[in-house]
């Protein structure tokens, strides 16, 4: 038994030198996010962007400092915190030193904290943590390190500025919040509740309730909660199938008014929502889609498109971080010293195709860009979402939202 | 209670044949596997290496574990997971309570997390171990939706889906050992693992393990022998709960943080796979699953996105083909080895298993190609299997896969009648024994 | 008092959508004594096949069409799977079913993808059948009701009107004296088995456009289909359509109503401490049903488990 034990690990050391040698001078970004299972869909669609994202961005032109190129490998996570912790350290030790992950805040939450532990006891391998869609506020708060950078807006800044738009609507009086029952789910909620108390005090809040996470599976009753309420506008940071069962339910059950949602976009579900969610889905993003704000975003759309028929660019920010990281290296000189890199990306400016700047705010490491609400219909759309006909398309844009919004960071440099 | 000597076995049961051969086991295997995981980190000194057999470590000492109640008990459970991970939470509360952990030995934080996951199972076994079967799969399906249910919910203590993390670091160190170092962490883990392997082996020697079997086997005769089937149930639940404990707070130590993955319904089933594809019937049967499922999680993962598609093909046919599992296909060997023909085998084996092995993996290269015809890129044609680049859209490739496949099968198939034979030759005891 | 009715609509719904999963189940278990936890899996495979054919040739020949396939499929799986592990005892059995269902999910995943499929109410039924106090119920409910309400019946009336349902009946309780009668035990087994899993791709086409069609969709039913059947009683058919109908109303009114913990434990008499905040029991206080709606079905069984083994209307010992 002990010499299968010895055979195994033989053959795991030999697959995993194997791939470390392949590529010796490349800048080797590992993308940690689930590969396989349920949520494989939108990791591997993230995946796709990231690697298209470094070949157009990066190494079509000639790569960053002295000719070196973006390579992205995929581990995959299967969505577990330690997973991604064993697949944290075999990237590590391929040579990897920028790790990039977004799906799941728990996930986000361990990693960051792995990296931080890993950083202080092996100074010689020092890596950085650069997060692209977990929007928990805690990791640019509380639970802020030098290592991490995110280049999402948090579920705070979402929502402040959500709730600008809902409050320059004279017609809301009253809104229903709901949620995954989880910490993001509560950011969410109470987000939504200060924001709105703050804004426009008028507004009713006609319901707040939590539901389990992944395990309904009739939405029914709530979305009769929903109708009776009267209320005039739902707010939900739902995603997955969850998303897509309680607003199926909500418009089945008769509601008309806009639903305000983080994530009801791309990964099928648009194209599940077709007809049904037309001009009441809304959706909070950055990274204006349709119609397109630069003319280089639409070619680089488009020759997306032709690569991976299937897929759709819903997250614009994945190229905003391959961008702002070349600039990085380019402006440390180094892509071995994590710090200086690190250093570089505070405070970095960045004009991205996307038709935005991002600002990467020193304090706590959060990037700071345009923000769109954009709805979900079928006119005016120029790329749509799963080939469905129906996309997402601005309605209104938050500048520089959050800009100096709170932050708890105690941001400790080495 | 003297019932050590009163064993009599049947050798034509696997789970008997076992034990009639580690009546004779001495000192050496332990010795030896000692030997091994010392020297293990010394030939594979990167980290990762080092973190995957952590990895197996905690999983052997769960699925260890897990088969005092499958294997050796009879009890089919499907929420065990929600032990070791509440001695896992209970061991991160521990680390974070600063005062008391700055004079704790790092060493004997599992001790802890074993009696939390003692303490849960005494007071769910005071109820479910009432009776085997499916009223006690049932409770334990129940219990555990409940208790990985709550973990959502009662953020105190379970940290929401975040979970809770600590430092290790911060204990008392250990003869001047802190823990900063994956290297050190290992011998930690590999220690715990000889202790409680060497329990969990002792334990199914003392009477009460003994008397597991017998509740197993037949509840009513073990009552009219007048030991209570309830009892010894419930003693081998709560054992069992306390070295699952053990594997909670090794995770603990290994990662520094747990998280509702550790409770949940997946990871209870995960451990029911591991140890049934390891083997129930044998002592050591789920150590090999335990390394054999890490390897596929782990490091198949990273070669193929489809790796959870071989493991439930591997685990159905396991089931179908191998109830005893690898330790059960390994075990069969023993009377060949016995009676001295095991040579004999050596040659039909490779006729049949070379080519077999072949048609396995042009299978699975049918598989990758379909995968990657249907899911690259437009203009990435070329895919890369088994060190050779080709173009997935050409007919050539499917070709060779195809006729590979479909050769070594013919002769897989052709040749199996020989390897029945010599089988059955090997294992002929009118040779008598040599 | 509306909103009463409309959730005891809803609740039915659920109810009789699970029980359609239950009955084949139960019937399964009390046969052959597998607990099948592939059942589930079948209720996909009943979703996709009929999302797939309805692609072709519309929704109602999916909907006649993909049950079938499923039957075959569940008999094939019984007749080279189940059949060659049965020999080894229960828990390979089980075990079997579990690998089964991991597998029909990457298969799934391998053949459709992973993201939800469109698979929409066909048109015909896609109008409000009726209100009450601006509540709409939809009339592709209201069928579903109707379908499932004619498979009970029409399961009752085979299970006790008929010959074949005699010789079933039999063989539940006396599966070796049936055989010495001359009846082709494993064949009605394999029959049984095909029948329950084509009940399970019934439910799976029927609720695969609202419930939504995607590969997690048989993670989400899994056990509690099995809890249905141990509180309702194993190898009862009534006592799986009372706990199915328990569950959906229960469920279905605890997501309606926010009965609050805080209102409880003040009720008995038991005050919120003083400084809720920095209390260890704070999650336990702010509990509303809502949030535990879907883990009540679990409770109800471990209590009904300690307390009553049989079920609620089982006979004999699970």
């Amino acid at each position: 038994m002990r010499k299968t034990k010895q055979l195994g690990v033989t053959t795991a050391l030999a697959l995993i030198i194997g791939s470390t040698t392949a590529f010796a001078e490349n800048i080797k970004i590992a993308f940690i996010d689930p590969l396989s299972g349920p949520f494989a869909a939108t990791g591997t669609n993230g995946l796709h962007q990231f690697e298209f994202a470094a070949e157009t961005l990066v190494n079509a032109k000639g790569g960053v400092l002295d000719g070196q190129m973006f390579e992205v490998i995929g581990f995959d996570n299967k969505i577990s915190p330690k997973e991604s912790l064993i697949q944290l350290q075999v990237a590590i030790d391929q040579g990897v030193r920028y790790i990039v992950q977004g799906n799941s805040s728990g996930v986000a939450n361990a990693l960051t904290e792995a990296v931080d532990k890993h950083n202080k006891r092996n100074p010689d391998s020092r890596v950085l943590f650069l997060n692209y869609a977990a929007v928990d506020p805690a990791l640019t708060n509380e639970k802020c390190n030098f290592w991490h950078f995110r280049f999402d807006a948090n579920a705070d800044i979402k929502m402040d500025a959500l709730t600008d738009v809902i409050a320059a609507n004279e017609g809301i009086k009253n809104v229903y919040v709901i949620g995954q029952d989880y910490s993001f789910g509560k950011a969410v909620a109470e987000a939504a509740e200060a924001n709105l108390a703050a804004k426009r005090p008028d507004i009713q809040i006609v319901g707040n309730e939590l539901h389990p996470i992944g395990k309904v599976k009739d939405f029914t009753p709530y979305a009769r909660k929903i109708v009776g309420a009267e209320t005039d506008a739902v707010i939900t940071g739902n995603w997955g199938a969850d998303m897509l069962g309680l607003g199926k339910s909500i418009i089945e059950n008769g509601f008309t008014g806009p639903i305000y949602t983080y994530y009801a976009a791309g990964s099928g579900i648009t194209a599940a929502f077709g007809e049904g969610g037309k001009g009441s889905i809304r959706l909070i993003s950055e990274g204006q889609i349709n119609p397109p704000p630069t003319e280089e975003a639409a070619a680089y759309y488009t020759a997306y498109k032709a690569k991976y028929p299937d897929g759709n660019v819903d997250q614009s920010r994945i190229s905003n971080t391959i961008g702002m990281l070349a600039q990085a290296i380019q402006a440390a000189g180094t892509s071995t010293d994590v710090v200086a890199v690190a250093s570089a990306l505070e405070g970095m400016e960045y004009d991205s195709m996307w038709g935005t700047k991002v600002y990467m705010r020193p304090q706590d490491h959060q990037a700071i860009q345009n923000m769109h609400i954009a709805v979900h219909t079928n006119e005016g759309v120029t790329f749509d979402y799963d080939n469905s006909g129906f996309g997402v398309v601005a309605e209104s844009t938050i500048e520089m939202a959050g800009m100096d919004s709170p932050t708890t960071c105690k941001m400790e440099r080495p | 209670m003297n019932e050590q000597d009163q064993i009599t076995t049947d050798p034509t049961k696997p789970a008997q044949r076992m034990r009639a051969g580690s009546m004779t086991i001495s000192a050496t295997p332990w010795i030896v596997a000692a030997l091994v995981l010392i020297v293990l980190p010394m030939i594979f000194t990167n980290n990762s290496a080092i973190t995957i057999m952590n990895q197996m470590a905690i999983t052997i000492v769960f699925a260890l574990a897990y088969n005092m109640l499958l294997g050796q008990g009879g009890m089919l459970s499907f929420g065990h997971a929600v032990y070791s991970g509440i001695g896992g939470f209970a061991c991160m509360h521990i680390m974070n309570a600063t005062e008391f952990f700055a004079v704790l030995p790092l060493p004997l934080l599992p001790i802890f997390g074993g009696l939390f996951g003692m303490g849960l199972a005494m007071i769910v076994g005071s109820f479910s171990t009432r009776s085997a079967g499916t009223v006690f799969a049932m409770i334990s399906l129940g219990v555990g939706e409940l208790i990985a249910a709550s973990s959502i919910i009662i953020v105190a203590f379970f940290g929401g889906e975040e979970g809770i993390s600590g430092d290790r670091t911060y204990s008392l160190p250990f003869f001047g050992i802190e823990f900063l170092k994956q290297i050190e962490v290992y011998y930690l883990i590999s220690a715990w693992l000889m202790i409680s392997t060497l329990l969990m082996y002792l334990f199914s020697r003392t009477p009460i393990g003994r008397m597991a079997n017998a509740v197993r086997d037949n509840p009513e005769r073990a009552e009219f022998l007048g030991y209570s089937a309830r009892w010894v149930r419930f003693y081998s639940f709560i054992f069992s709960g306390f070295f699952a404990g053990i594997a909670g707070a090794l995770f603990a130590i290994n990662y520094e943080i747990l998280t509702e993955e550790n409770l949940n319904t997946t990871s209870s089933g995960v451990i029911l796979l591991v140890t049934f594809l390891g083997g129930v019937g044998f002592f050591f049967g789920p150590i090999l699953g335990a390394i054999v499922f890490t390897l596929v999680q782990t490091v198949l993962s990273l070669q193929t996105d489809l790796w959870a598609f071989y493991a439930g093909v591997l685990f159905v046919s396991t089931v179908m083909f191998f109830p005893g599992g690898l330790a059960g296909l390994i075990m069969m060997h023993v009377p060949a080895f016995k009676f001295g023909k095991a040579r004999h085998l050596v040659l039909p084996y490779i006729r049949t298993l070379l080519p077999g092995l072949i048609t396995i993996l042009g299978l699975s290269a049918l598989v990758e190609m379909i995968f990657h015809f249907r899911h690259a890129a437009t203009g990435e044609d070329e895919m890369t299997l088994f060190w050779t680049t080709f173009d997935s859209h050409a007919v050539f490739p499917w070709i060779i896969a195809i006729v590979v496949t479909a050769a070594a099968f013919w002769i897989t198939r052709r040749n199996v009648p020989g390897l029945v034979e010599a089988w059955h030759k090997a294992n002929n005891f009118s040779g008598g024994r040599t | 008092m509306e909103l009463v009715l409309v959730n005891l609509i809803d609740g039915l719904v659920t109810g009789l959508l699970l029980f359609m999963l239950s009955a084949g189940l139960t019937l399964i278990f009390s046969m052959m004594g597998v607990l099948n936890f592939a059942h589930a899996s079948f209720y996909m495979l009943g979703a996709y096949f009929a999302y797939q054919i309805s692609l072709y040739m519309g929704f109602w020949v999916g909907l006649l069409v993909a049950p079938i396939i499923v039957g075959i499929a569940g008999a094939g799986v019984e007749r080279y799977g189940l059949r060659r592990v049965h020999q080894y005892g229960h828990v390979p059995e089980l075990i079997f079913t579990f690998g089964l269902a991991l597998l029909i999910e990457e298969l799934v995943q391998f053949i459709w993808g992973k993201n939800q499929m469109p698979f929409d109410i066909p048109e015909v039924l896609n109008f409000t059948a009726f209100a009450i106090a601006g509540n709409s119920i939809p009339a592709y409910k209201i069928f579903m009701i109707f379908i499932s309400v004619a498979i009970f019946i029409g399961l009752l009336f085979v299970l006790t009107k008929t010959r074949v349902g005699m010789i079933i009946q039999a063989a539940l309780s006396y599966p070796r004296t049936v055989e010495a009668l001359g009846h082709n035990v494993p064949l009605i087994f394999m029959g049984v088995f095909g029948v329950g899993t084509a009940l399970a791709g019934v439910a799976g086409a029927i609720a695969g456009p609202v419930l939504g069609t995607f590969p997690g969709m048989a993670f989400v039913l899994g056990s509690i289909v099995f809890v249905t059947i141990v509180i309702g009683g194993l190898g009862s058919l009534w006592g799986a359509l009372v706990a199915s109908l328990l569950i959906g109303w229960i469920t279905t009114f605890a997501k309606s109503y926010n009965i609050r913990m805080e209102d409880i434990l003040n009720g008995i008499g038991i005050s919120t401490p003083e400084y809720l905040d920095d209390n260890i029991f704070r999650d336990l206080w702010t509990i509303t049903s809502p949030q535990i709606a879907d883990i009540l079905p679990y409770i109800l069984m471990v209590l009904i488990l300690i307390f009553r083994p049989y079920g609620l209307l089982g006979k004999r010992d699970a």
